[in-house]
């Protein structure tokens, strides 16, 4: 594929528009180059359905390659125009600018969407009133801009115009307030602007190429087809104009409130000269088309300026003095800033109602916030991967420029809602699956099948392989496979191949797999009657293990080991009457004292297994035993699982910090003293290097760890969690395990940990096309070299970031391809690869960068990689490059991509103009800025936890999910709407439920009603409320069974189970419970949103000048 | 002459004690001259019906180096209540409760029938014996379960408050703990890698916060006994427990692939075992007993590779150097032996198999604490089963026939030095003034360790004569030896056996023919097989012949009477008359020669022939052959093939086997069934005789003998033919006509070669 494309589209670059049209129309037709096109075909496939939907022709056109790069290009413009300004921004118009977009799709449909990228669609949501205005908005947009735009030019489009739309105005109005620190500022701005675009045309000129290439997403492109022709026109840039402009009506729309809205507007056609030249023009001619235009302007104008007057603070910046903190704070409005429950509700009600067809190329999906359906066409759903950008720059040197990481964050195991099919296996039989004979890709749908179908192209290598002779198939008249269809590696995203013994360890496939139970019996551990309650779950829990498919019951064997200083072993085998202890108290030199009856059948042994667990308790009652050892007990583990040849996991249960005599004892090294010192990382790093070899040995053998914790003072989770960490296993923490309080959560997780879906033995590669490496990973994983992440477990929650950069260059043409094989073997002992595609855009403009991204990715990214940074720098140096590399990458956008502006406005893409508040977050949280409260072990665990973590779980993670649960409707499943993470959105007559993945608070009000109180809680007045709550009572009435049935909810969308705790206003918990109002100032030092925004502004003004 | 046998035999029944000279040659020069050095069989623990012990403690020479007891060869001054030393001729005062003493009042110690007396002292508490059971796991089904039973019934032969234990083995060494409800539970140990007392005692949780104690004393803080009774549990209590825990016993679990042999950790086992008594009961009589079914294959102590294609080294691998593991092995053992002996305890193996066990690399563990060798085919065998019985078989008196942690101090008179001792002994390293510097044996001390000893077993012990050639020793002087033992009884009471014996001095050069007379030629073929089979142990076998030779040579050409150069002119006095019949014997042995035997049962025999007393060691030496027929009663035969007649039957004792022999003639008989008719009963009575007869000597016997019942051409008949002298075989079958006796296969040479090549060697001025 990409070669074929490059080299068509070699060409077409010199003459955009005939090279492009060329190529569509051939391709699909009947091209020659049809390698390529064919591919297309195929995707076109998909698209069409897209298309269809989209009504205005004109758009296909924009869809087409010119289309899209038209698209493209407008949606950056949007993008970049929703960007905004800091201070001033005032949050209507960011409001405002997703209305647009949305309004945009609405009309022109399906179309819009996928023209647009998410930035678009994010952009335009924002503005929550949006919807309203709309429809109107929009409508005028679309078909203003497609008859019109088109003709006039699309330079244009590129350019500025399209950007115009809301955010732009938003920035606008920001930068216009904001610079206004002096008040005329807006007007100069407003003027350089329409300067700025005049001019930008001409200098630019070139801008259409970069538009048009940008956008040849390839599902555009497809969709475009019959449009296509269209396109190359001048179609491509309406609909960027359009995307431009919905955003910017939307803006307004949306913000229903008028005050927000207006500003927008009048920002508009100001900001949009302002930031984009470009915009400019289409505006002018778009404001007199659009009817609802001027309304926009109109009204958003006026109060936005006054509002940004406010944001003095940002002039300040501009001073380089620091705003003191308070002047921000009362300078600018916080509604005006960037709201991320704004942009999550926009786009759910944007986004969620559609499927998500992955047929085409580039398409930046739903955020992870929204609830939405997906259809695999041909790229992988993104609930297995997702990407901080679809659009990837197509030189290093851009992508230098940019500092936007590429980076793709994958979970290859995850769990599909019941409506999406799993990925289906295939069999290629004994030769095992087709791949290329160079690069070893597996075979995919990206594959270009040449020859009439006896060879293939490699899509990331070019290489070309004969089809072996049993996969022989005939191509049809557009270069299709004529069993297309019939073969998901071949019309799917993803898929799983049924691996051949060549794949398997040792050339034998694997045994089923084994459980291992390692429960420490010291005394805490017996004396908090954690054994006890453990042994009882396990009575039923080993019913539940994960079984395969439609099994009987599950292949997985179990064992059990007990442990103090020395190791008990335990033989259940069926035929005893009793089971039998054997202690091994060697644990220097661990091994395992039997074989037969140590790993059984649950089923077969369950008597004797009952009986062991029934003893357990009794027989370590009396232990006066305190000291307990730790690397043994993992050895023991790994050694029986060497013993019977298979691959495991361990679950083990532990209590303290291993000081007993023994490899991989451990001193108590915790001192808070080392905090904010250069030698603060050591308290991330292990004691001894004992755990890492050991965890390579683990890996080796496929031995996942899991580690459940109950400590009661530090046990240094950071070396004991480098094991279960690098084999892929979990931990989990429970620090100061009580049993009433924490059982249900414990045994919760547990429960869930045991069931879930689990990969052993696996070895997961990413495959790119020429041009990007995968260079970089994050995760709960092994590295024996540098391309291959091992993992000894792999469940459905783990998720492993990776980072590319290039070593080549991309084309826009054939885009960048990612393939992620997982090899692995099932619960039931099946070796099998799953395979995911993806495909991404490529851009050779920077706007289509900013206009791809994806925030919660990149925020997904960058905590991992400060996590792990502070393993060898300061934390201070970690955060500083943070701020430091976001800076950058906004004032890349700023200068680039944005049109000037007067310096005190802060203007960013709307793709990202969440980044800021997210950043914060990130920097504030436990591991980059402790504060008192925070332990040592804490912010390992956190460390450790984050580096697995998926992008809706950074998300909810970093930016806690606060709801009013007293505005919540009885009566309907939905859950009340969000609200920002401050105190003061807190009322105190309310209840306020706040999630972050592990913790669900909820927050009582001094002056809630007593009736509520009464309803939710059985007490009958606020001062009876218990503080030791784990779980809400559970009440006969509408109000509790709706809470309760709001935390079952959330619990049930969480991986672990959350600790629910229930704070009290102005009880002494509430301190703990503010740490998570995170944009708030917080205790520790970390900065207000506010604050940081200013900061933000500051730094980037600094990298500009 | 009958007066000097009847006096051996009268010291020996009083004493224990047998000499090789029983008059003493006065000089050094005089005494090496004697070819035979001058030494004793000692069997300290010699059952003696009428020797009641004495309940006081014995009175000892104050000298410090000396503290000879009192006996009754000392110099006593009523008056002055003093005695005098006659070692060391310190003079003593009686201790206060003597006060009494006069001509007529003598305490026993100095009544000369008291040469031997034994003390019964109350010293320290009476710790329990321990009995340690090591189980090998990787036996055949039948074999497992036969043991097991064995071992069932060992329990009720204990004494009831004995402690026992119980570890097994096979790939994984376990230690059971015997003391707990429920769930079995055990300590596992992997059986490659080798512990250090320390670790052992640490990982078995039996190390106790550092409580001095003082040496020799277990100890006796109140946890001590709930510590230690995890494992070691009285027999009475956990008699139940155990005897399920024995039943229970499986085999190992672990796969055995196909050309392997089972993973089989003796070694670590051993060393557990070892390491479980040093920790909780050093100095204490233990008997760890180890019962193996095979060789160690894995871990320190391994003697052969897991892969049956491998043999098990054989004496051709010795020799060639080609016996890989052996050295190290033996090492691992020597050092488990040294500190099992260390602590007093002893170490016996039992093992059953048909291939070789590793015996030669484990036997220092049974030679250096006093413990059993036992090796059978197989465990479920009578051989075993009541071998291992007769382990408990108790005395005359209702005690068991065993004792532990004996001391032997051994003193002399200042003419005599100690030149070493052979026997299941370990040297305490006692340096005094009457080690000799020339070592025979165990040497360069006067004092030796046995762990374990019972009635029978006899030390051979070694003197050099030091006084000089000019300095003569007053006509009539006596030279005297003490022998002082002590002991932890089987009732756990501690006692001392102190035999003090003298004999006279002579002066080899005027009094040749009463030194002569005096010669003990079964004890000093004893005494000269020890040391032979001794230096068999580390030199090769060829030069230990050769010295015997030698020696044998020496002696007749020192003793003998004959003419220079006149072979037909030889003659020996009656007291060396069966001497070199007994050397002869002794050459063809086991003991010395390997052709036919495995190093394994080499190691055997040459375990049980550095125990025996004289008697036993004899019969080993030369096998007593009896013969029964209609020409009259049953009487004893030469060892000869010529004793095998057609209408004999035959009973040869070599003390490892009982082999019956029907002549030709007999075996037909019993073949027509003679046996059962009743005018033939006399016939069946014939038969029966060497049966019971044998049965007796099988009752008795320790270890129980291998049984052969055989005859005229069975295959077994080998055991009897291997033994005789082969005095007719295939080469002078015709020389020696057809009339008597049945010919043997073998180029061996007969006892007439042999004697006529000894006299040609001994009459030769050459030499």
């Amino acid at each position: 594929m990409s070669v074929n494309q490059q080299a068509h589209t070699g060409p077409p670059y010199g003459q955009p528009q005939p090279g492009y049209q060329g190529y569509q129309q051939p391709a699909y037709g009947q091209s020659l180059p049809g390698a390529p096109q064919a591919q297309y075909g195929a995707y076109n496939g998909p698209m069409p359905g897209y298309q269809q939907p989209a009504p205005p022709q004109g758009y296909f056109p924009s869809l087409g390659f010119p289309s899209k790069g038209s698209p493209v290009s407008l949606n950056s413009d949007t993008s970049s125009l929703a960007p905004n300004f800091i201070g001033s921004l005032r949050a209507p118009p960011t409001s405002g600018a997703p209305p647009p977009a949305s309004g945009a799709s609405h009309p022109s449909g399906p179309l819009a969407y996928n023209q647009f990228e998410h930035g678009d669609v994010q952009n335009g949501i924002p503005a929550s009133a949006a919807p309203v205005q709309r429809p109107p908005a929009s409508q005028p947009f679309l078909p203003g801009s497609a008859p019109t735009p088109v003709s006039q030019i699309s330079t244009f489009q590129q350019y500025g115009p399209p950007p115009a739309s809301v955010q732009q105005l938003r920035n606008h109005m920001a930068g216009m307030t904001i610079g206004s620190t002096a008040a005329s500022a807006p007007p100069p701005a407003g003027l350089g602007y329409g300067v700025g675009p005049s001019s930008y045309p001409p200098t630019t000129g070139a801008p259409r190429p970069p538009a048009m290439p940008g956008p040849p997403l390839p599902g555009q492109t497809v969709a475009g087809p019959p449009s296509s022709q269209p396109n190359h026109v001048s179609s491509p840039p309406p609909p960027s104009t359009m995307a431009g402009l919905h955003p910017g009506p939307p803006m307004s729309g949306l913000h229903g409130p008028p005050p927000p809205t207006h500003p927008p507007q009048p920002g508009y056609p100001m900001q949009q000269n302002g930031s984009f030249g470009q915009i400019r023009g289409p505006q002018p001619n778009y404001g007199g088309a659009y009817p609802g235009a001027p309304n926009y302007g109109s009204p958003p104008g006026p109060p936005p300026p006054p509002k940004r007057l406010d944001p003095d603070s940002i002039p300040s910046p501009q001073l380089n003095e620091l705003p003191p903190q308070q002047k921000p704070r009362h300078r600018i409005d916080p509604d005006a800033i960037p709201s991320p429950i704004q942009v999550i509700e926009d786009d759910r009600n944007n986004r969620g109602s559609e499927p998500f067809v992955t047929g085409v190329r580039g398409q930046v999906p739903p955020l992870v916030t929204t609830n939405f359906l997906v259809k695999d066409q041909g790229n992988a759903s993104p609930r297995y991967i997702r990407c901080t950008s679809y659009n990837i720059p197509c030189t290093s040197d851009m992508a230098k420029q940019s500092q936007v990481p590429l980076a793709a964050v994958i979970k290859p195991l995850a769990t599909l809602p019941p409506e999406e099919t799993l990925p289906y296996l295939v069999d290629h039989g004994e030769s095992g699956p087709v791949r290329c004979n160079r690069c070893k890709a597996y075979m995919c749908p990206f594959m270009q099948f040449i020859e009439g179908g006896r060879r293939f192209q490699c899509c990331f290598c070019s290489c070309v392989t004969e089809v072996p002779p049993h996969y022989f198939q005939h191509l049809d008249h557009t270069g299709k496979r004529v069993d297309f269809y019939d073969r998901p590696e071949l019309s799917l995203g993803s898929y799983e191949f049924l691996a051949t013994v060549d794949y398997c360890k040792n050339n034998k496939f694997p045994s089923p797999p084994a459980f291992i139970f390692m429960i420490d019996v010291s005394y805490n551990a017996v004396k908090s009657g954690l054994v006890r309650l453990i042994c009882e779950e396990l009575k039923s829990l080993l019913d539940y293990l994960p079984r395969e498919g439609n099994m009987e019951e599950s292949a997985i064997r179990v064992g059990f080991v007990t442990y103090n200083k020395v190791l008990h072993f335990y033989n259940v085998k069926s035929s005893l009457a009793q089971p039998q202890m054997m202690v091994v108290s060697d644990v220097a030199d661990m091994f395992v004292p039997l074989l037969d009856g140590f790993l059984v059948n649950v089923n077969e042994s369950r008597t004797v297994i009952a009986s062991l667990l029934d003893q357990i308790p009794e027989m370590f009652a009396d232990t006066r035993e305190t000291e307990t050892v730790f690397a043994p007990v993992i050895q023991a583990g790994l050694e029986a699982l060497k013993a019977a040849e298979c691959a495991g996991k361990l679950f083990i249960f532990h209590t303290s910090l291993p000081i007993a005599e023994a490899p991989g004892k451990l001193k108590n090294r915790d001192d808070r003293k080392l905090i904010n010192t250069d030698k603060e990382k050591t308290l991330f790093q292990p004691q001894t290097s004992f755990y890492n070899n050991l965890a390579k040995d683990c890996v080796a053998q496929g031995c996942c760890v899991d580690l459940f914790l109950f400590p009661n003072q530090y046990l240094d989770v950071a070396t004991l969690g480098v094991v279960p960490y690098q084999t892929g296993g979990s931990i989990f923490k429970y620090a100061y395990f009580q049993l009433e309080t924490d059982q249900y959560r414990f045994l919760n997780d547990l429960r869930r940990d045991v069931q879930k879906d689990v990969g052993f033995d696996a070895v997961m590669r990413v495959r790119t096309s020429t041009g990007i490496r995968a260079t970089d990973f994050f995760g709960a994983f092994y590295m024996s070299n540098t391309t291959d992440v091992e993992m000894a477990g792999l469940d459905c929650d783990k998720t492993i970031t990776v980072e590319f950069k290039h070593d080549d260059k991309l084309s826009e043409d054939s885009g960048a391809l990612l393939q992620c094989a997982l090899l692995y073997t099932s619960c039931a002992g099946q070796r099998r690869l799953r395979i995911h595609n993806l495909s991404l855009n490529c851009c050779t403009q920077l706007a289509d960068l900013y206009r791809n991204c994806e925030t919660d990715t990149l925020i997904n990214y960058l905590a991992k990689y400060a996590y792990r940074g502070v393993l060898s720098s300061p934390v201070k140096t970690v955060r500083d490059a943070l701020i430091n590399q976001c800076a950058q990458i906004l004032a890349c956008y700023r200068k680039n991509c944005a049109s000037p502006s007067s310096a005190g406005q802060l203007i960013l893409p709307e793709c990202m103009k969440l980044l800021p508040v997210y950043l914060n977050c990130v920097l504030k949280s436990d591991v980059l800025q402790p504060g008192p409260e925070v332990t040592t072990d804490d912010r390992a665990y956190i460390r450790q936890l984050v580096t697995s973590m998926d992008v809706a779980e950074t998300n909810v993670f970093f930016y806690p999910r606060l709801l009013p649960l007293t505005k919540a409707d009885v009566d309907s499943d939905s859950l009340p709407a969000a609200i920002r993470n401050s105190e003061e959105r807190l009322s105190k007559g309310d209840i306020y439920l706040l999630e972050n993945g592990l913790n669900i608070f909820v927050w009582v009000g001094v002056s809630v009603q007593q009736s509520l109180i009464q309803n939710l809680f059985g007490v009958s007045s606020f001062s009876q409320i218990s503080n030791a709550l784990s779980t809400l009572p559970v009440l006969e009435n509408p109000f509790s069974k709706k809470v309760r049935s709001i935390v079952d909810m959330l619990q049930g969308q969480r991986s672990r189970y959350m600790k629910l705790i229930v704070v009290k206003q102005e009880d002494k918990l509430e301190m703990l419970f503010k740490h998570f109002l995170v944009e708030d100032k917080s205790l520790t030092g970390g900065a207000s949103y506010v604050d940081f925004l200013c900061h933000m502004h500051k730094e980037i003004r600094q990298l500009l000048s | 002459m009958a007066t000097y046998l009847e006096f051996i035999q009268q010291n020996e029944e009083r004493d224990g004690v047998r000499f090789s000279w029983n008059v003493w040659p006065s000089s050094r020069l005089e005494a090496t001259r004697m070819v035979v050095p001058l030494a004793c069989l000692l069997t300290p623990l010699k059952e003696r019906l009428d020797l009641p012990p004495v309940q006081y403690e014995p009175v000892l020479c104050s000298r410090p180096t000396c503290k000879a007891v009192l006996n009754p060869l000392c110099q006593v001054d009523y008056r002055a209540k003093l005695w005098a030393c006659n070692f060391c001729f310190q003079r003593n005062q009686f201790p206060p409760a003597y006060a009494g003493i006069s001509e007529v009042n003598q305490p026993a110690e100095l009544m000369p029938q008291f040469s031997t007396i034994e003390y019964i002292v109350q010293r320290g508490p009476q710790t329990p014996l321990v009995f340690l059971y090591i189980v090998d796991t990787c036996l055949e089904e039948e074999d497992l379960q036969a043991l097991k039973e064995s071992l069932q019934m060992s329990l009720s032969l204990l004494p009831p408050d004995a402690l026992v234990g119980l570890i097994t083995f096979g790939r994984m060494v376990q230690v059971h703990e015997l003391s707990c409800e429920g769930i079995s539970k055990s300590y596992v140990f992997r059986g490659t890698k080798d512990l250090t007392a320390k670790q052992i005692q640490d990982m078995l949780g039996l190390s106790r916060p550092a409580v001095p104690m003082q040496q020799g004393r277990p100890l006796q803080t109140p946890e001590q006994p709930v510590i230690s009774s995890r494992f070691l549990q009285p027999v009475h209590k956990i008699d139940m427990n155990l005897t399920d825990l024995l039943g229970e016993l499986q085999r190992d679990p672990w796969p055995v692939t196909q050309g392997k042999r089972p993973l089989r950790s003796t070694g670590v086992a051993l060393s557990i075992a070892v390491g479980l008594l040093e920790g909780t009961f050093p100095n204490t009589g233990a008997r760890i007993m180890l019962f193996t079914g095979g060789p160690p294959t894995q871990g320190p102590g391994m003697v052969v590779g897991d892969e049956l294609k491998t043999p098990i080294r054989s004496w051709h691998d010795i020799e060639k150097d080609n016996a890989r593991f052996m050295k190290k092995a033996t090492k691992h053992y020597e050092t488990l032996a040294n500190r099992s002996a260390t602590n007093g305890h002893c170490i016996d193996i039992y093992a059953c198999a048909l291939d070789q066990t590793g015996l030669l690399e484990m036997k220092c563990c049974a030679n250096l604490t006093g413990g059993h060798m036992v090796m059978g085919d197989s465990f479920n065998t009578s051989l075993f089963k009541q071998t291992f019985q007769r382990v408990f078989s108790k005395g005359y008196n209702g005690e068991f026939r065993m004792a532990f942690g004996a001391h032997l101090d051994v003193k002399t008179s200042r003419e005599l030095k100690i030149a070493g001792a052979i026997g299941p002994c370990i040297s305490l390293n006692a340096k005094g003034p009457c080690v000799s510097e020339n070592e025979l044996g165990v040497g360069g001390t006067s004092q030796w360790k046995i762990c374990s000893l019972d009635p029978s077993t006899t030390l051979a012990i070694y003197f050099e004569v030091v006084n000089q050639h000019n300095a003569p020793i007053p006509q009539g002087g006596r030279g005297a030896v003490q022998f002082v033992t002590q002991y932890q009884h089987s009732s756990t009471q501690r006692r001392i056996r102190v035999t003090t014996i003298a004999r006279n001095w002579a002066d080899a050069q005027t009094q040749l023919q009463h030194i002569e007379a005096a010669f003990d030629q079964e004890a000093a073929a004893v005494l000269m097989a020890r040391l032979g089979v001794y230096r068999a142990e580390s030199e090769e076998g060829p030069d230990v012949l050769r010295w015997l030779d030698r020696q044998l040579i020496r002696l007749c050409q020192k003793f003998g009477q004959y003419n220079k150069d006149d072979p037909n002119s030889f003659r020996l006095s009656e007291s060396f008359s069966l001497y070199p019949q007994f050397i002869f014997h002794l050459r063809r042995s086991p003991f010395l020669q390997v052709f036919n035997n495995s190093p394994d049962e080499s190691s055997y025999y040459r375990h049980h022939f550095a125990r025996q007393d004289l008697t036993q060691s004899l019969i080993m030496i030369q096998p007593i052959l009896y013969a029964y027929s209609f020409h009259g009663p049953p009487e004893p035969v030469l060892l000869d093939s010529s004793s095998i007649l057609p209408d004999r039957i035959l009973l040869m004792d070599t003390f490892f086997q009982i082999v019956i022999y029907l002549g030709e003639t007999i075996a037909q008989w019993q073949k027509a069934g003679y046996q059962d008719m009743p005018e033939y009963e006399n016939f069946k009575h014939l038969l029966q005789a060497p049966l019971d007869d044998a049965q007796e000597i099988l009752q008795t016997r320790f270890p129980m003998p291998r049984y052969v019942h055989t005859e005229h051409g069975g295959s077994q008949a080998r055991f009897l033919l291997s033994k005789v002298n082969p005095s007719q075989t295939h080469n002078n079958l015709y020389a020696w006509g057809q009339e008597s006796g049945a010919p043997i296969l073998t180029d061996d040479v007969s006892l007439q070669v042999f004697m006529d090549h000894l006299k040609k060697l001994a009459v030769s001025s050459a030499s």
